[in-house]
């Protein structure tokens, strides 16, 4: 019975929360990558902004950060993706009109500068401590209840960016990005503003981007500067929408919970793994946490094999791209110059 | 004898054909042009020799073996050189270092070739050390044909090496393309200018919608009304 | 005076050579390959690594050891190239840029998985700065070596790229692809020279800022900034305006923390790092091709 209760508690509060966390994630990047070809290596910057943004507007009054606005959970997320907006916003700025490589190194850039921000200013954020005791929705609910009304809530806008997106997808809007990632030059030559539908594309997946840090925050109930392993979780992302089909609004949800799914579950199979095991006569330690590292390097790996072997993922972009050249791979802006 | 050959070439980028049965010859010694309206598929027909398209049907020969989509790098060890219309130097090198580059593929000792080259360009002799990128347009052309020469080349291959030059200087590059065929390479060049160019050509093809329409010699398409309407007229 | 000297220049000169050597590799293949390699201060970090592992074996001096780690990381970096990069080469450049941020988890992570996440020394115990012009002057021994390894291999590279035949070919390469490939120019053969001469530079760095402080398996990552900034500010595919937009960089980030106003620093020294995004954000507004016109893609 209690194993049972272990089991329900593995899948509402790790599979379906935190895979549909991801999945907004992954959405917020398709709308970067898969609509519009721009590569964002800064995913954790703006997952942590709206982290942070949300964990101080909530919360009650602190003695050791900014704080005491008390503000309403969905006025505090709704801050989270206007910051994470604005931010996108004044770096897409700067970058957009430059090559896919700039606005790379700018996001990673700006992703590093945030970090040294949340944990330097301590005044407002209580440094690399970090902001614990965040507010979540539903807390005061008796006790599965809370979790799994939470759950829902996550799943509920999974479900309502997924229709947004969609309808995105299939307005003119969503052609032109397409039209814009698959020949710039055409899209130029026609006419169009080739900057402003970038950016646009830009602030709306950061916004959403933020948006799932604020509710990460809810999830751990705490936010800090290294609560969470930049590159990983940028990573995780880009695996995600990448296997389950760059383009593809199902293919980045459905990429999202697979991944995940196989994510935490390894985690738990290391948990298992004795401290010490002998390899050719050699003891190897530290096993649980060597094969946790070991499997970061396995979804690097996996990452280059889907590159390389499988680019249009699991469900490949389905709408043919509007000028001549027909949505091949989902992969591939054409930006080669 | 027959240096290169183009025969009943077909060819074109990724699904579009451009050519379409094109033939194309060069005898030893011969300095051979081709003209033809804009986006006739003269740039076309020089890069199907290179190897930089895919050729779907026919064959390209050079002397007596077939090298029919072999790929640049090979082309160039065969002893072909390919001057394209645009970007043909290195403009970040200095002149010297393009024609060093230009001799990239010889293993023997090219200082006696750079001089040679030097004493047939005598003003890129001057500006040896300068970026080729600081030059005047006509002097980039000296240095990319110089670049192709330092390889003692089987055939020349020029596309519109006097584009965008003023007068003076054009007439300098014909020159200069007559003496280069005088110490015995024989080429094959695309040209807009058509009258001058045709006054030094042995022969010379007209390419219209990427097929051939007429073949003679100089003089003889000199004379030919058709020709004449096509591109002499306007340009008197 | 001497006090801004000890304190804050030569420090940043120190720091900004360790940039230069990794931003000359960043330029390079940013130049060469076309694509902004993000991988590249993880093979400085590994270089180190592989320093430590070989100083541990043989108790050899590092900048000995280096040798042969420079020889590893460039075989390594060759076969990475045949994996992971070489696939891509005819794709959009992008495709290269996400490869290589896949690479640089791939590499980090085995990292972990051999050494553990602890930083450790690389030069145990604590040098006495030597005494110049009378005690004016005084830097520890340790940066009088970082100095002179920088200026051998800038050296070594500078004859490389203007008087080798190969060198040259990579500045031609860098300069137009296509038309070096009709040249005859065999541009895999000079991906290759360009992958060990950045792995080579790369090992250099990381061994270096390493013996300056100490081996962590986040240092290339830290590094990876500043590097992108310095290549930016003297222009990609301009290896010696990388050098001097490292040393700029290096020296801007330690006079940052220098109490110009009043006798506080400046800047508070946990924000050097947002020095070197600072100049770059500048430079991308200001003028992308940097101050040597370099390329911009
Ligand atoms: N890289 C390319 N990909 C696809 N089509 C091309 C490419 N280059 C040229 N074309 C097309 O091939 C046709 C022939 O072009 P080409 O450059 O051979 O003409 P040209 O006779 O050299 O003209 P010009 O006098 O303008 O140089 C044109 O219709 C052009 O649009
Ligand atoms: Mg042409």
């Amino acid at each position: 019975m209690e194993e049972l209760a272990g089991y329900g508690n593995y899948i509402v509060s790790s599979l379906l929360t935190m895979g549909g966390i991801y999945a907004i994630l992954t959405l917020g990047l398709n709308i970067q990558w898969g609509f519009t070809g721009l590569f964002n290596a800064g995913i954790a910057g703006f997952i942590a902004v709206g982290a942070y943004v949300f964990a101080i507007l909530t919360k009650g009054p602190a003695a050791e950060h900014l704080g005491g606005y008390d503000l309403p959970l969905p006025l505090g997320a709704i801050a989270a993706m206007i910051v994470a907006a604005i931010i996108a916003w004044a770096i897409g700025k700067i970058c957009i009109r430059l090559r896919s490589d700039y606005l790379a190194i700018a996001t990673i850039g700006i992703a590093e500068i945030l970090r040294l921000i949340l944990k330097n200013e301590t005044w407002a954020t209580n440094g690399p401590r970090g902001i614990s005791g965040v507010d979540k929705a539903f807390e005061w609910l008796p006790r599965p209840w809370g979790d799994i009304a939470f759950m829902v809530t996550i799943l509920l806008t999974v479900l309502v960016i997924y229709l947004l997106l969609e309808r995105a997808w299939r307005s003119p809007w969503g052609r032109l990005t397409t039209a814009i990632r698959d020949n710039e030059d055409s899209a130029r030559a026609a006419g169009k503003d080739v900057e402003t539908f970038r950016l646009q594309s830009f602030v709306i997946g950061a916004a959403i981007m933020g948006l799932a840090g604020a509710y990460l925050a809810q999830v751990q109930k705490f936010i800090g500067p290294d609560s969470t392993d930049p590159t990983t979780t940028t990573f995780l992302a880009w695996v995600m929408l990448i296997a389950g089909g760059s383009g593809n609004n199902r293919g980045a949800v459905l990429g999202a919970f697979l991944l995940w799914t196989v994510w935490s579950a390894t985690q738990i199979v290391t948990g298992w793994l004795p401290q010490e095991i002998i390899v050719f006569g050699h003891p190897i330690e530290n096993v649980p946490v060597r094969s946790t590292y070991l499997r970061i390097f396995l979804i690097g790996l996996v990452l280059q094999i889907v590159l390389q072997r499988y680019s249009a993922g699991i469900l490949p972009e389905t709408r043919p791209a509007v000028a001549g050249k027909s949505g091949k791979t989902g992969l591939e802006p054409g930006r080669t110059t | 004898m027959t240096v290169l050959a183009l025969e009943h070439i077909d060819a074109g980028y990724g699904d579009t054909a451009i050519l379409h049965d094109i033939s194309l010859q060069v005898e030893r010694g011969e300095i051979v042009v081709v003209i033809g309206p804009n986006g006739a598929g003269k740039s076309t027909a020089l890069k199907s020799v290179f190897g930089l398209l895919n050729i779907t049907a026919g064959r390209v020969v050079l002397e007596e073996s077939e090298i029919t989509n072999t790929p640049p790098e090979q082309v160039v060890r065969l002893g072909v050189c390919y001057v394209p219309q645009t970007g043909n130097v290195f403009v970040n090198l200095s002149v010297q270092e393009n024609l060093e580059m230009g001799a990239f593929v010889r293993s023997d000792d090219f200082r006696p070739r750079l001089d040679e080259i030097y004493a047939m360009f005598p003003d890129l002799a001057e500006k040896r050390r300068q970026p080729a990128g600081s030059l005047s347009g006509g002097q980039r052309q000296m240095v990319a044909m110089g670049k192709a020469l330092m390889l003692e080349p089987k055939i020349l291959l020029l596309d519109e090496p006097t584009a965008g030059l003023s007068p003076k200087y054009r007439g300098e590059i014909f020159q200069t393309v007559k003496a280069i065929n005088a110490t015995g390479v024989p080429i094959l060049m695309v040209e807009q200018n058509a009258k001058q160019a045709l006054g030094i050509a042995d022969r010379a093809y007209v390419l219209v919608d990427g097929e051939n329409r007429h073949t003679g010699t100089g003089p003889e398409l000199l004379a030919d009304q058709e020709v004449a309407r096509m591109f002499l007229g306007a340009k008197g | 005076m001497w006090e801004f000297v000890n304190f804050y220049f030569i420090p940043g000169l120190v720091l900004g050579c360790i940039y230069a050597l990794g931003a000359l590799g960043i330029s390079l293949t940013f130049g060469i390959l076309r694509f902004a390699n993000f991988a590249h201060g993880e093979i400085m970090m590994l270089g180190a690594y592989f320093t430590f592992t070989i100083m541990g074996l043989t108790g050899w001096h590092p900048l000995v050891a280096a040798l042969p780690s420079m020889a590893l990381a460039a075989l390594l970096m060759l076969y990475l190239d045949r994996q992971f990069f070489r696939p891509f080469r005819d794709s959009p450049t992008i495709m290269l840029v996400i490869a290589s941020f896949g690479l640089m988890l791939m590499i980090r992570s085995a990292v972990w998985v051999f050494y553990g996440t602890q930083s450790k020394p690389l030069l145990r115990g604590f040098q006495r700065p030597t005494q110049y012009l009378d005690g004016a002057i005084q830097f520890p021994d340790k940066h009088l070596w970082i100095f002179l390894t920088t200026i051998v291999i800038m050296l070594a590279i500078w004859y490389l790229l203007t008087r080798t035949k190969i060198g040259k070919a990579m500045r031609a390469v860098s300069d137009s692809p296509e038309l070096a490939k009709l040249t005859g120019i065999p541009v895999e053969t000079v991906i290759r020279a360009t992958w060990i001469v950045a792995a080579c530079s790369a090992v250099a760095a990381g061994v270096l800022l390493a013996i300056d402080s100490q081996l962590d398996s986040l240092m290339g990552f830290k590094m990876l900034l500043p590097m992108f900034a310095s290549a930016i500010l003297g222009g990609i595919g301009r290896p010696f305006g990388a050098v001097l937009g490292g040393l700029v960089i290096g020296v801007a980030e330690e006079l940052s923390a220098y109490p110009w106003i009043g006798v506080e620093p400046l800047l508070n020294p946990a924000y050097k790092t947002g020095m070197a995004f600072a100049i770059m954000v500048v430079m991308l507004i200001w003028r992308p091709s940097g101050l040597f016109k370099g390329r911009v893609f």
